[in-house]
């Protein structure tokens, strides 16, 4: 009876996946780059950047277009309205992860030594990100309520490469800008972090009409 | 807010068939009820009956315990004629008196007995304006009352329901009849309305019913499925059945 309007919501929800995968592809390689200065790789991430942004305005267009034509309810209206507010969030990962990239590209030969707490983060954040997209992937609200506790984890590596940024400025006055940078990255991935948070927070609303309490 | 009409256990039968089983529901004061549901769920049947019009059925059998202000409405004492002049019907095609404009209005409060030339003017007017329509038909109001729009005749049919000052108006489906405009019409009336009266509204047009009821009670084959307020009913009903039914995968 509404074969149409099943396809087209299995195409949004297809799209979304896509997106996200699109997300933590760009987070890993940020990361990639991150750890191995490979500069090819960020200044791909960066090309790849506007890609995630047509993605979002396509699958805005999508769920407006559907909005306006079927009128949604129920557990329809919450899978629309999650996917408008998913893809904010999901285009956000994809501008910090350009962030981090573009950082890498000015760090100008500079390891990553006495900072691989930063790579751990960065690990720990990616994590969050696949695991808020399989959320959206597998429905399953446990998963997603996995990410939203493991905020906390991402959240206090955050301050303890703060912590560390400090001892390094104490110890190597010369290299502020490089410190400076590192805490830029660490404050991306927290943010990054923030958003795998709402995006599992949006997989649990549309499932269940009910925000977790964060 | 205090409960208008309460309803307990009613069941319904047409001859054999069982129309409605086991319905319980109270319905708030000055406030909008939609009821929807598939055709021949049972939801006009049960509209009908909170003021007693399938009395004029034959072959209809009612049980349990339906209460309005806390009355039995099926009690002995109850003078029929009076209850529908409480609770008002507006049905799905306007329906005016081939009369006047004035004429139609006029009906109700001069059945019962109201004949002061004065005091009609006045009830007339004030049920025009209730009813969003004096504007109109102010300058014409001794004008046949089929000359006018299909919307305005609905909007007539209204008028000439609130006349009598009831204090529930049932709507079987009142806007099915009528184009987009005369429909939002009717749709900002009944908000209106419900300062001063209790409305329970019959609706096919989903949109319809989120857009303008307080509460909704979905019926499927006799049964009250659900009810609840209308913002829960359409974005998480309770029950599989009503989400099915509201996202069209049956119905």
């Amino acid at each position: 009876m509404r074969n149409r309007f099943d396809e087209q919501l299995f195409e949004l929800n297809r799209e979304i996946i896509e997106m996200g995968s699109m997300c933590e592809d760009a987070i890993a390689s940020a990361s990639k780059a991150l750890s191995t200065g490979d500069m090819e790789l960020a200044a791909k991430v960066c090309e790849n950047g506007s890609a995630i942004d047509r993605m979002e305005r396509d699958i805005e267009d999508r769920c407006m277009k559907l909005l306006l034509h079927q009128q949604p309810v129920a557990r329809d209206l919450r899978l629309i309205s999650a996917a408008l507010k998913m893809i904010t969030d999901m285009e956000r990962i994809g501008d910090q992860a350009e962030d981090i990239a573009e950082i890498v590209t000015f760090l100008n030969g500079h390891t990553m030594e006495g900072m691989e707490m930063i790579e751990e983060m960065a690990h720990e954040t990616i994590k969050m990100v696949t695991a808020s997209v399989d959320a959206f992937v597998k429905k399953d609200i446990e998963l997603a309520k996995k990410v939203i506790a493991r905020d906390d984890v991402v959240d206090d590596y955050f301050s303890r490469v703060k912590c560390g940024i400090i001892t390094l400025i104490a110890e190597n006055h010369a290299d502020g800008e490089f410190a400076l940078d590192l805490l830029m990255i660490a404050k991306y991935l927290e943010r990054i972090g923030d958003h795998a948070t709402n995006i599992a927070g949006w997989v649990i609303y549309s499932m269940t009409g009910t925000h977790k309490e964060v | 807010m205090s409960n208008i009409i309460t309803v307990k256990d009613m069941c319904l039968w047409y001859g054999d068939h069982k129309a409605l089983n086991n319905v319980n529901i109270d319905i708030p004061e000055k406030s909008i009820t939609a009821f929807i549901g598939p055709s021949g769920c049972g939801k006009s049947t049960f509209l009908k009956t909170l003021n007693r019009m399938n009395d004029l059925i034959p072959g209809v059998k009612i049980t349990g315990d339906i209460r309005y202000e806390a009355k039995d409405i099926f009690g002995r004492d109850v003078d029929v004629n009076n209850l529908r002049k409480e609770i008002g019907m507006v049905f799905q095609k306007p329906n005016p008196f081939p009369m006047s404009i004035y004429d139609n209005v006029a009906y109700g409060p001069r059945t019962h007995g109201i004949t002061n030339k004065v005091q009609l003017d006045e009830i007339v007017e004030q049920a025009l304006r209730d009813a969003a329509i004096w504007d109109e038909v102010k300058d014409r109001l001794k004008k046949n009352a089929l000359g006018m729009s299909g919307g305005q005749q609905q909007r007539l049919c209204i008028a000439r329901a609130l006349a009598v000052q009831p204090k529930i108006l049932l709507m079987d489906e009142p806007t099915s009849a009528l184009d987009p405009i005369s429909t939002s019409r009717i749709e900002e009336l009944v908000m209106e309305l419900k300062e001063k009266y209790t409305i329970v509204i019959v609706t096919h047009n989903m949109q319809q019913a989120v857009r303008v009821s307080d509460y909704t009670a979905f019926f499927l084959l006799g049964e009250l499925v659900e009810f609840g307020k209308t913002d829960d009913i359409f974005s998480q009903p309770k029950d599989k059945r009503t989400e099915d039914y509201i996202t069209g995968r049956f119905g």
